[in-house]
């Protein structure tokens, strides 16, 4: 017993020092936490958007698909096959063709990807409904924030649209704006152009059941088997790419991210490592006065640890209602985020699982311990003598 | 417990490492301490005082020969034996106290008896017994920072002395105190001596500190060139010695 009650008498006398140890390490808990909830939040709310508006619950490709290559779309589509022609008509999937294709604001040229959706679908979170032509003798057509600003244009305004059938023929005919819609994902914004998949078919001369693939509910239960035309590609492929570019961005280049770990490192360091150093005259006197060791490094490491411990619960009294309200009110994101080109929604929601709490608990009692047991050891290894005269090494 | 004295050097060599080549901080050492004794280590700085008060005090090793304390040869000695020997026999005394900061009075000179386990009722008599001894009860509770050199050494003093320990080693205690409190300490410490029969063994080139002793053991470059019984000039006051 008598390793804890001296700990516990050098925290309650160290006074000052043991609350601005403590504090400082509080700060490293709360921080460390805020940081990865609000990258947590991120995420989640990127990742929940992508499956709502564009991936569903995973998608069928036609084999030469390829999102990356623009310049093989025009050929990269095929009639469904009749397991899919099913899921899509009973409303568990949502068939997609895409072309690319011209418009021409203002007359100028801009390159678009023209794709084709069924109005009435329900599978992805997209206004398709406008899609839907009553009476009108002009294609409506359904374009994001970003493409109507890059285009300039507003609803209701007409645009021409070229392409290309599927004879290789060009024709061109004029749609008219029915909404432009707000999104956080761009990658269903930036240069598409939205019309029903009816006139898009219709358009290319395409056959009634032409895709370039289709996105399944979110919630489908049994997934129909890949064939040779037709692909399947989980939603775990198709995050793949934005799972690595959000921990690219946000871990490599976030400023505010390795600023704000640094810091909780630093403090730790800084408190533990160098309180343990400036005392290595005091553990040559405790030598000296016949401690042993193992004794003196037992001390010094339960020390840490309970500092650690102390940190955990002032920590949470000025924590936890300061990351509740950060997660109840949502940061809004600068400008420059939501040009990284991924899907940065406008107010982000820091989101604290269990596990980033245990996590960061435990990554932090790891280390102060770690960092008051390592120097100790190495000053105990000392002589007696050349700690006392406070030896560095 | 071989010839039967306290303490007793072999052909002591101490040499230290520097820059690749071997300095020589002591030069064949044979001494014999007897229990009670009341002694300095004398000698210019750099003669090898405190390197040979470290080894007698198993808190550093010889290079070559040995350190026999109390019947043990502190070379054979695992680094656990060597601090239970500490934590039993010996108490130190440093020049620049090595006080806890962050500990009352109480606590600095409680904490040796922690080390050895005794129960909370001893510890607190032995404890203000011991500050009796230094003059320090009304003390107690105050921490080192409030204060003076004088009374820091005072706590010192019981620290060492509050186990009632075979020998007190003391490296130049008197080296941070004006001369009243350098007396002080002194005379507490010649008392301590001979009430309890406790071995003071000094190191010192401090001529008070000299006036006290017994017994001059004078080194120079690592080397006893006179080790001779003194009479003790003071303590004036209360001659009354044997
Ligand atoms: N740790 C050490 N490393 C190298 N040289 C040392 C060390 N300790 C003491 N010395 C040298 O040994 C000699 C004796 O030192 P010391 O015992 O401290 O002398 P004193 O206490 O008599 O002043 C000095 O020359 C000193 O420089
Ligand atoms: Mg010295």
């Amino acid at each position: 017993m008598l390793i804890p009650k001296l700990a516990f008498r050098n925290i309650t006398s160290a006074g000052l020092r043991t609350w601005l140890n403590v504090f400082v390490l509080s700060i490293a808990f709360v921080a460390i936490i805020w940081v990865q909830g609000f990258i947590a939040g991120m995420s989640k709310q990127i990742m929940t958007d992508l499956i709502d508006t564009e991936y569903g619950g995973g998608q069928f490709w036609h084999q030469a698909y390829d999102p990356f290559d623009p310049l093989t779309v025009e050929d990269s589509h095929a009639p469904l096959s009749s397991a899919l022609v099913d899921l899509v008509s009973t409303g568990k999937a949502a068939s997609i063709l895409i072309t690319s294709g011209a418009i021409f604001p203002d007359g100028r040229v801009q390159t678009a990807m023209i794709k084709g959706i069924d109005p009435a679908q329900k599978v992805i979170n997209l206004p398709t409904g406008v899609l839907k032509r009553e009476n009108q003798h002009v294609i409506p057509a359904l374009i994001g924030a970003r493409m109507a600003k890059q285009a300039n244009l507003k609803v209701g305004d007409y645009v021409t649209a070229r392409w290309r059938d599927v004879h290789g023929t060009f024709d061109a005919t004029d749609v008219q704006i029915a909404e432009i819609m707000n999104v956080n994902v761009a990658s269903v914004d930036n240069g598409q152009i939205w019309v029903s998949i009816k006139d898009l078919r219709q358009m290319l001369q395409a056959s009634p059941n032409e895709a370039t693939l289709v996105v399944l509910n979110k919630d489908i239960e049994s997934v129909p088997a890949a064939d040779k035309t037709w692909i399947y590609r989980d939603q775990d492929f198709l995050l793949k790419e934005i799972v690595e570019m959000i921990k690219a961005k946000t871990a490599g280049s976030s400023i505010l991210y390795v600023l704000l770990l640094g810091m909780a490192l630093l403090a730790i360091f800084d408190t533990q490592v160098l309180a343990i150093f400036r005392r290595r005259k005091e553990m040559g006197t405790l030598m000296a006065l016949g401690m042993p060791r193992g004794k003196i490094i037992s001390l010094f490491t339960l020390e840490g640890a309970l500092h650690g411990a102390m940190a955990l619960i002032i920590g949470a009294v000025y924590g936890v209602p300061l990351l509740i309200l950060s997660a109840k009110k949502g940061f809004g994101v600068p400008q420059a985020m939501s040009e990284m080109g991924v899907a940065v929604p406008t107010t982000l929601y820091p989101s604290y699982g269990v596990k980033l709490f245990i996590g960061t608990i435990l990554l932090v009692m790891v280390t102060v311990t770690i960092v008051s047991f390592l120097p100790t050891r190495k000053i105990v290894k000392l002589k007696p003598t050349d700690a006392l005269r406070g030896k560095l090494s | 417990m071989g010839d039967g004295a306290l303490i007793t050097t072999k052909n002591l060599v101490k040499q230290y490492p520097i820059g690749g080549r071997k300095f020589t901080a002591l030069k064949n050492i044979n001494l014999t301490f007897e229990t009670g004794e009341f002694t300095g280590l004398v000698g210019p700085s750099g003669s090898g005082k405190t390197t040979l008060l470290n080894i007698i005090g198993a808190l550093d090793n010889p290079t070559e020969g040995h350190v026999i304390v109390m019947g043990q040869d502190t070379r054979e000695l695992k680094h656990r034996q060597a601090a239970r020997l500490r934590t039993e026999h010996l108490g130190f005394v440093f020049q620049t106290f090595n006080l806890l900061p962050v500990y009352t009075v109480f606590e600095n000179v409680e904490f040796p008896l922690l080390l050895l386990e005794m129960s909370g009722a001893d510890r607190k008599k032995a404890v203000l017994k011991a500050l009796e001894w230094v003059d320090l009860s009304d003390k107690i509770k105050s921490r080192p920072a409030q204060l003076s050199g004088g009374e820091c050494q005072r706590v010192a003093v019981a620290r060492a002395m509050v186990k009632r320990p075979k020998i007190v080693l003391a490296d130049e205690p008197t080296a941070n105190l004006d001369a009243a409190n350098s007396h002080n300490i002194l005379e507490t410490m010649f008392r301590l001596n001979k009430e309890l029969n406790t071995t003071y063994i000094f190191a010192t080139h401090d001529e008070k500190v000299i006036g006290y002793l017994r017994r001059k053991v004078t080194l120079t470059d690592g080397q006893v060139i006179e080790d001779v019984s003194t009479t003790p000039r003071y303590p004036t006051a209360n001659e009354e010695m044997s």
